[in-house]
Formats: C-alpha cells, sequence, structure tokens
C-alpha cells in the first residue's frame, strides 16, 4: 500500500499543499486534474524526482520520503516515453537490469515474454527515432516492467496517441495490470480513460487533491463544483435546500435527500435530462415546462440548450431524435430529470 | 526570400566584406613565404619545439577543462540556485579581462609573495617561466569556453531521460555516464576545440607569466621584434596550418547532427 501524507513541494512559484493519498497495493490508481493543476510534479515527488518540503511517502508502511530515485521501486514513464535515443530498442528495455539482482535465466525469460506480450521482438534492433507513437509506448512500457518494480507511474500515456493506438494502448495497459499486479498510478486529465481503466482516483486542482475515491464514486457524487464540472457535469446551479427541496431562484426541485447545508450547488448530467413535447404521465418528479435557445452539433449528439425560468439546462439527444421531435431554436418543450439524478454538494 | 530583394543584397553584401575582412590579411599571410622558406622554417629546431609547446600546453589546458568543468558544467546546466548567475558570470570573467591582465593577476598569486605562490614552491612547482605557468594561463582563458558549450549541450539533453535512468535504478553517476555523457558528447568536442583554439591563440597572458619557454605565437613575435615581418611569417604560416589541420578533423566529428536530444 502507498501513502503519502500531508506531502508538499515548492517548486518557484508553484505549490504543492497537503496531499494525502492512499493507494491500494495492486490497484489501478488515477489522477486526473486540469494542466497545470500539479500532477506532473506530484508523480515525480513521488519518484523522488523533487525533493519535498512536508509530510512522507510510505510504501508498505516504510518510508521512502528521503531515498533516491534509484532505490524507491517506482518505474516512470512519461508521455513522451523519455527512450533513450542512442540505444536500441533492445538496449532501452534492458537498461536497468544491471542494477537489479536477478537470475539471469528468469530475466532472459521474462524479457522474451515481454518483448512477445507486447509484440516489439521485431524491433529490438531499431533505435527509438525509427519507432512510431505506439511502438515507442510499448518500449517504453517494457522497459519499466522488465526491473519489476513495485510501482508504475504513467504520466498521460494515452495523451501523445491517435484514436486507434489509443484504445490498443488502453487494452494493454489493463491487461498488463491485471497479469503483472503491480500497481499503475496514471496521470491523465481525460475522465472517460480513468472510468475505463481505474479502480480508485484523486482529482486536483491548484496544487491540491480535491476529491479522492473509487472512480464511479466520483462520477457519481462529485463533491464540488469543480470537480462536478471535471467530470462532465453540465448541468450545476447553485441552490438553496430546505428538507428534499432545492430552490433554483424560481425554480423548485426534487432532489433525493435532505441536504445538511442550507446553501450549496447540485447538478444533472445531460444525459440523465430527458426533454419531450408533452408533459410526460411518469415516476419522475422534476417536468418543467421550457423553450430551446441553442443546438451544438457534437458530432452524433445534439447538446440542446432549454431555458426554464432563470436557468438554462442542457441536454444530450440524438440526431435521430432531434429530427423526430422537429426540435429547433424556440421550439416549446418539456425538461424531465429523475430525482435520483440530482447530485447535491 | 527572393535573389532579388534588396535585403538579401544587403545582406550578401556584408558577407562578401565580412568573409573579405577575415580571409585578405590570412591569404596573404599564408601566400607571402616562399615554398622554400616555409622548408627551412619547417628544419628549425626552435619553430618546430614552440609549435609543438603550443599544441601539447593547449591540450593539456583542453584536457584539465575536461576534468574540472565537466561536472560544473552539469551543475550549472541542471540546478537552480541562489547565486547561479554570479557563478556563471565569474566563469565567464577571463573572457572580458584583457589578457596581459590575466597574466599579472596569476602571476600575483603564483610569485612568491603571497602564501598559494609559497605553498606551490615549496611542492616544487614553478609557475613562472614554466610549462606549468604556460598550462596555467592556457586553462584560466580557455576554461569559460568548455563550460559554456557542454552546459548548453547538457541543457539540450531532456532531464527526463534522467529521471526514468533513475527510476530504473540507475545511481546518479551511473546516469551520468550511461545517458548524459554519450548524449552530450559533440558538445564535449566542441567545448574542447573552443577551449583548445582560445588557449592556442594565447599570448599577452603567456607573455607576462612565461616567456620562455616559448610557444608558437611568443616565438612569432619575438621573430618579428628582431627580424622583422619575413622572418615571423613562415611560423605564423606553420602555426595557422597545423592548427587549421586539428580544427578541421575535430569540427567534422562534431558536425553530423547539433542536438542530441
Amino acid at each position: 500500500m502507498i501513502e503519502i501524507n500531508g506531502l508538499g513541494v515548492e517548486r518557484g512559484e508553484f505549490r504543492l499543499k497537503d496531499i494525502n493519498l492512499t493507494i491500494d497495493d495492486g490497484g489501478f490508481f488515477v489522477l486526473m486534474g486540469p494542466t497545470g493543476s500539479g500532477k506532473t510534479v506530484l508523480l515525480e515527488a513521488m519518484a523522488g524526482l523533487v525533493p519535498t518540503s512536508d509530510g512522507n511517502i510510505a510504501i508498505d508502511g516504510r518510508d521512502i520520503t528521503r531515498l533516491p530515485p534509484e532505490r524507491r521501486s517506482i518505474g516512470i514513464m512519461y508521455q513522451d516515453y523519455a527512450l533513450f535515443p542512442h540505444l536500441t530498442v533492445a538496449g532501452n528495455i534492458t537498461y536497468g537490469l544491471r542494477y537489479h539482482r536477478h537470475d539471469k535465466k528468469i530475466t532472459d525469460k521474462r524479457f522474451r515474454q515481454l518483448v512477445d506480450d507486447l509484440g516489439i521482438r521485431h524491433l529490438l534492433n531499431r533505435r527509438p527515432g525509427t519507432l512510431s507513437g505506439g511502438e515507442m509506448q510499448r518500449t517504453a512500457l517494457a522497459r519499466a516492467l522488465l526491473v519489476e518494480p513495485r510501482v508504475i507511474i504513467l504520466d498521460e500515456p494515452l495523451s501523445a496517441l491517435d484514436q486507434r493506438f489509443r484504445e490498443e494502448i488502453r487494452l494493454l495497459l489493463k491487461q498488463i495490470h491485471a497479469t503483472t499486479g503491480i500497481t499503475f498510478f496514471m496521470v491523465t486529465h481525460d475522465f472517460s480513460e480513468a472510468l475505463t481503466l481505474a479502480t480508485g482516483a484523486a482529482i486536483m486542482n491548484s496544487g491540491t487533491i480535491v476529491r479522492t475515491g473509487a472512480i464511479r464514486d466520483i462520477f457519481q457524487r462529485p463533491g464540488s463544483s469543480f470537480v462536478a464540472d471535471f467530470v462532465g457535469m453540465k448541468n450545476i446551479f447553485p441552490a438553496t435546500f430546505s428538507g428534499t427541496t432545492a430552490t433554483l431562484g424560481s425554480l423548485r426541485i426534487e432532489i433525493p435527500h435532505a441536504h445538511h447545508k442550507a446553501g450549496g450547488y447540485i447538478a444533472i448530467r445531460p444525459e440523465d435530462i430527458v426533454i419531450s413535447l408533452k408533459p410526460l404521465e411518469s415516476s419522475i418528479r422534476n417536468s418543467f415546462a421550457g423553450s430551446i435557445n441553442g443546438i451544438v452539433d457534437q458530432g452524433f449528439l445534439y447538446e440542446v440548450y432549454i431555458s426554464v425560468k432563470d436557468a438554462t439546462f442542457i441536454s444530450l439527444v440524438t440526431k435521430g431524435s432531434a429530427v423526430d421531435l422537429g426540435l429547433d431554436i424556440g421550439t416549446a418543450i418539456q425538461v424531465c430529470f429523475k430525482t435520483s439524478a440530482v447530485h447535491i454538494f | 526570400m527572393s535573389r532579388r530583394e534588396p535585403f538579401y543584397l544587403m545582406s550578401l553584401s556584408c558577407g562578401v566584406v565580412v568573409l573579405a575582412f577575415i580571409l585578405l590579411p590570412l591569404v596573404e599571410l599564408l601566400t607571402a613565404p616562399s615554398p622554400a622558406m616555409l622548408r627551412e622554417t619547417l628544419q628549425d629546431k626552435n619553430v618546430f619545439l614552440a609549435i609543438r609547446l603550443s599544441i601539447c600546453t593547449a591540450a593539456a589546458a583542453a584536457g584539465i577543462s575536461f576534468i574540472v568543468g565537466t561536472p560544473l558544467a552539469y551543475l550549472l546546466a541542471r540546478s537552480h540556485f541562489r547565486g547561479k548567475h554570479l557563478i556563471e558570470a565569474i566563469i565567464d570573467l577571463p573572457i572580458v579581462i584583457p589578457h596581459p591582465v590575466v597574466g599579472i593577476a596569476i602571476l600575483g598569486v603564483a610569485g612568491k609573495n603571497h602564501w598559494l605562490g609559497q605553498m606551490l614552491a615549496e611542492l616544487g612547482i614553478r609557475i613562472m617561466g614554466s610549462t606549468t605557468g604556460i598550462i596555467t594561463v592556457l586553462t584560466f582563458v580557455g576554461i569559460p569556453f568548455y563550460i559554456n558549450t557542454l552546459k548548453s549541450g547538457i541543457e539540450a539533453v531532456s532531464p527526463r531521460l534522467e529521471n526514468v535512468s533513475r527510476s530504473l535504478g540507475a545511481p546518479m553517476w551511473s546516469t551520468f555516464f550511461r545517458i548524459t555523457f554519450p548524449l552530450a558528447w559533440r558538445s564535449v568536442l566542441a567545448g574542447l576545440i573552443m577551449c583548445c583554439a582560445r588557449a592556442i591563440s594565447e599570448f599577452g597572458a603567456v607573455v607576462v607569466i612565461a616567456y620562455h619557454p616559448m610557444i608558437a605565437p611568443v616565438l612569432i613575435y619575438e621573430r618579428y621584434e628582431a627580424y622583422g615581418l619575413n622572418y615571423s611569417q613562415p611560423v605564423a604560416v606553420w602555426l595557422v596550418l597545423v592548427c587549421l589541420t586539428l580544427f578541421l578533423l575535430l569540427r567534422i566529428l562534431t558536425l553530423p547532427g547539433k542536438k542530441a536530444a
């Protein structure tokens, strides 16, 4: 288990403050946050590559805060792969072996297994400069895995790849994580990546952790307007609470349970908002009349903006449904969502 | 840029003027002595010894710069600390100080009236009028060129490569020798060439510290003073030719790809 307690890092004007994280052994943990939130600084601090000013990091109860990077058993894989340009693929992969005492036969077998699993056997004599993005990614992964670290830190491993390679590497990461049992700590700013890969996650903003927990839990209960926005919730409104009702200007919205504070935010995922031309006779408790004031093409879907009194709701509608309903600017429309679709924080 | 543009024509004209400015005296120097005179000069033992001493002392200065300058260049390229700019300015000082002043400054600390000079004398190390003195002066004037060139070369090597190396278990020294140095070797070579070139051309400081043993620039000056232009030119030609050959050979090695990583 990795435990980070009250960690602080100072780098010029930027500061990481009071970072507290617990990462289960063998888990796939994802660290998310917008650009400049301090994700890379945190992972470099974990790997011992930047000095910390406060707190400590422990692996299985052993404090590693003052250990040099080479004695932490934390591998790192950067977004740009950082392959050694003067070495071949084989030279890159086996680079770390001389610093680890392993039986040569076992290491050779593991090397062969790795290059076969990652499909890079035919590249062994090539130089990094001649490889594609996906091939570089696999080489960097093999290099990090061969020395069998306790933890592998992946700094936005998929962001530099095109869509085809991204899917491929995503599956590969999931598969390797399942077979090796190594703890993966991945940095990303893509929430959908996190959803498909991670067991646990933390969200950073301005040098602090603003939310941590199980990935589904963060997705369902963001806990703050920043996290809600980050995980893709578009309908975030300030509201006052009274019992199981949230008041949003002149709108009264039924919420799933009473909130402990008088004021806060409510959020509803756009995909949880149903629109219809007529009021629905259903169990849905929140149903409001409004009119469309904007339609934005999102590829397969339309993002429909609907004015309801003091608020503008956003709903996602398939293009086929939009045509069937004859949606257009000014169309009178009914906005409906279940009480359970309202997130409160 | 079109070849008819006034800016292009102006740039071209300036280029021609600059090249003529550099080449004209050198061509004149190289073509003035007759082949017979050049042959005769080469057979002169003093000329041979002076050129050899120039090359050897400049190489020694480059070697010393390599040994003590490499770690410092790495430190300056990779670390950010209070006073770094001051240290960089101090390293650049020998470039801006007039050459005779360098000689006088070294003489000040290496002389018998200074504790360092006394200590060196007790250790049997003589600076005044010795090869050691020449190497000291040449290292003083050449080392900034080596450090600055190598520092830029190391800065061009991504620190992430070093980070990955260390995360794979390599200690810092091993990371330096397996990653940083192989990727910055062209800068090392370029720095050594710069250092050597600066050292081999030094005259003002050397003449203060060690008139004898005589390096080539001092010999050329002496011949000019004693016998005039015609006697100094052949020695100068040989010095230029030897240096040009050496530097061209080294430069060819550094040509393919200037960026390490």
